[in-house]
């Protein structure tokens, strides 16, 4: 089962290797992990999807609670989730075809962040299904590239993940 | 307290002083030097070891006595990588100890110049915490820390891995006198509600099992632990960990489970109906032994919550230090009567221990060898077990009344006893402390006689030869259809020889009849002394 869990951290040089040394040498998967800063500058936030059970689960929580610089962790439950992922697709994309792509972009509410004269480059930021729905659509084109992000995810209503 | 301008490696000292440090083990190196340039200064004795393997080990068995952070030092690149060992060691056993390492300049790091080696990155797996300071300022703080850090909550190592520049730079000092780590508060007193809990299933519990491990004495819990066993009537077992943490000879103790276990031991706690795990990981070696665990009550005390349910899921959760918990259970426990399940468990224990096989000619029975040592130790004796069948027999035998047994229990690390000894007898002078290895051992560890002659250090040693790694001819005997393969230790020098040129007394023992004048010999002598005694290469120490 996919888990979703926020690890709010130390901002230090070397944080992110001991928390995915953690996972590595204590067989937890990944699918997932994205790191950036908060609104506090010397804490970072550690969004991971990892997948397991949970007895797994309850071990990633208290091993990675060991780790000094980690603050605090917290299992996001699925149904309380706002979980974003940002993705880049470079599409080909002949003249003929850009009034298609353009109408695809709209209702998938991507933008269109690059063109020349045969790619097309879509941006969208989006749940992690809508996202793969949306690079399905897209196939038949010819997808050149894709970069994902990893998702981030935030707790929906007025409670705030603090210290 | 004012700040004083001073070097780093000046403050370094000045904090090893300042957290009441009297020796440390280590061995320097060209990146290490402007700190020992300092030490020359200091009333800090220095226990030159001749591996920094070694020195690890010695600062191990050091804390292990002392129950404080111990430091060792060692330089950058091999020096450091050297000390990965017994790194790992102290980190499995939950040893609290401050590692300080040299490194090269900082703006060398990362360009593979001489003995470079990125030791945070390596060790990482092994420690508790560690640090690669970059800026000088911050040394104070970051030592205060790893003092403490090492010594609280579940007690482990930590690394400082020290640039060579940073070492040299000027920097205002000032020690601070508190810590306030945001992110580390370990919980020690224990709820309230789970200890109530804990208490009103011992009550309605007709067999239950006390299993110390070694947060006994990470807690500084052993006195506690009798006062509790003997107020609620429980019987005890304990892990390999825990070995020493209650006297041998008391009668509500039935030995050591798990793999190498005693019957008595095992037994108890497959039958338990409630089994008390205090300050023990439940380790696979441990467990082995559990099969009918499953219908019992599991209280599972431990400072490390990430222990609880880890290895065996707990009924009653309690996280927090074995010592306060304890406690709290003592001002709640009422003098319950267990003499039916007491009963039940003696009888097992009268049927272990069976006459032992004569020693076969020329050979001495080592399990024979160790009772007869056990009767005549010493008050406050210290027993450093190596790894193999040495520390098997040793575990099974040995009956300790006071004093304190120590081995590398999870790590396993061969070559251990006798570094450790040096450490134990450099915190406590005064006890007797012996180390106990096969030949095996030994010769992973023997170059440390020059370190205990050196220094002043009175171990004594006794290596059991049996011109075998026994553990492991054991293994191959029993698993792969007596395939022998790599475990014959020809080549072995004259062990006596050996230790006289050490300028150190020594005497063999091929016959079980010379095991008591030879003992006393080894026990009469103020110096080092070692003890060689044969053994059968066919002896098991599967009971």
């Amino acid at each position: 089962m996919k888990h979703t869990i926020s690890i709010l951290v130390e901002n230090h040089a070397g944080v992110l290797a001991r928390v995915a040394g953690l996972f590595a040498r204590r067989g937890f998967n990944i699918d997932s992990l994205a790191v950036g800063v908060t609104e506090d500058e010397k804490i970072s936030r550690i969004t991971i999807i990892a997948d397991g059970t949970a007895y797994t689960l309850e071990q990633i929580e208290k091993q990675l609670n060991k780790l000094i610089d980690v603050i605090k962790v917290r299992h996001l439950p699925s149904e309380e989730l706002l979980s974003r992922e940002l993705v880049l697709i470079k599409v080909a994309c002949q003249p003929s075809q850009r009034a298609e792509l353009i109408s695809l972009a709209e209702i998938a509410k991507a933008k269109i962040s690059d063109i020349t004269v045969n790619t097309m480059t879509l941006e969208l930021s989006d749940s992690v299904p809508r996202i793969k729905n949306f690079e399905e659509l897209l196939r038949p084109y010819g997808i050149k590239e894709t970069v994902r992000t990893g998702s981030i995810a935030m707790q929906k209503g007025g409670a705030s993940m603090k210290l | 307290m004012a700040s004083e301008r001073m070097t780093v490696a000046r403050a370094m000292v000045k904090v090893l002083e300042a957290e009441g440090i009297k020796t440390v083990f280590g061995y320097p190196g060209a990146a290490i030097c402007p700190f020992y340039d300092e030490l020359i200064n200091s009333q800090i004795r220095h226990v030159l070891v001749r591996h920094e393997a070694n020195g690890g080990h010695a600062a191990n068995g050091y804390a292990r006595m002392t129950r404080k952070p111990a430091v060792a030092i060692a330089t950058s690149g091999p020096g450091a990588t050297n000390l990965i060992t017994a790194i790992a060691t102290a980190y499995m056993d939950s040893i609290p100890m401050v590692i300080i390492t040299g490194q090269v300049s900082s703006e060398q790091i990362g360009r593979d110049v001489f003995q470079e080696a990125d030791i945070t990155g390596s060790a990482e797996p092994f420690v508790k915490h560690s640090y690669l300071v970059k800026n000088p300022d911050e040394v104070p703080v970051i030592f205060k820390n790893a003092f403490y850090i090492a010594g609280s909550g579940r007690p482990g190592p930590v690394l400082i891995d020290m640039p060579f520049d940073i070492q040299k730079a000027q920097i205002d000092f000032e020690y601070p006198e508190t810590v306030d780590i945001r992110s580390y508060k370990p919980s020690v007193q224990g709820n309230k509600l789970q200890i109530k809990r804990a208490i009103a299933a011992i009550e309605k519990s007709k067999k239950p099992l006390i299993c110390a491990g070694g947060g006994i004495f990470t807690a500084g819990a052993e006195n506690l632990l009798c006062e509790f066993m003997h107020i609620a009537d429980i019987p005890v077992v304990n892990t390999m960990m825990g070995m020493s943490s209650v006297p041998a000879d008391d009668d509500l103790f039935y030995g050591m489970i798990g793999m190498h276990g005693v019957k008595s031991a095992n037994y108890a706690i497959n039958n338990c109906d409630l089994l008390i795990l205090l300050g023990a990981r439940v380790g696979d070696r441990a467990v082995t032994a559990i099969s009918r665990l499953e219908g019992a009550t599991v209280i599972h005390i431990d400072v490390d919550p990430a222990e609880i349910g880890k290895n065996l899921a707990a009924t009653i959760p309690v996280v927090g230090d074995v010592k306060n918990i304890l406690g709290e259970m003592i001002k709640l426990a009422k003098n319950y009567d267990h003499y039916d399940w007491k009963q039940e468990l003696s009888e097992i224990r009268k049927t272990q221990d069976k006459p032992l096989s004569p020693s076969q000619d020329g050979f001495v029975n080592p399990k024979a060898f160790i009772r007869t040592l056990s009767a005549k130790l010493p008050e406050n004796v210290v027993v450093s077990a190596d790894v193999g069948q040495n520390q098997i027999w040793t575990c099974n035998n040995i009956r300790l009344k006071s004093g304190r047994f120590i081995t590398s229990g999870g790590m396993g690390t061969m070559g251990y006893s006798i570094p450790a000894a040096i450490g134990a007898k450099a915190a406590s002078p005064t006890s007797e402390v012996i180390a106990i290895c096969g030949d095996g051992s030994f010769q992973m560890q023997f170059m440390e006689l020059a370190t205990m002659i050196q220094h002043g250090i009175a171990v004594k040693v006794i290596v059991m030869t049996n011109n075998r790694l026994g553990m492991v001819r054991e293994v191959q005997t029993n698993a792969y259809d007596n395939r022998l393969t790599a475990v014959f230790l020809d080549g072995s020098p004259d062990f006596i020889k050996l230790a006289d040129s050490y300028g150190i007394p020594a005497r063999r023992v091929t016959d079980i009849a010379d095991a008591d004048s030879a003992i006393n010999d080894m026990l009469s002598c103020d110096g080092c002394y070692l003890l060689e005694v044969r053994v059968a290469e066919n002896e098991k120490t599967i009971l």
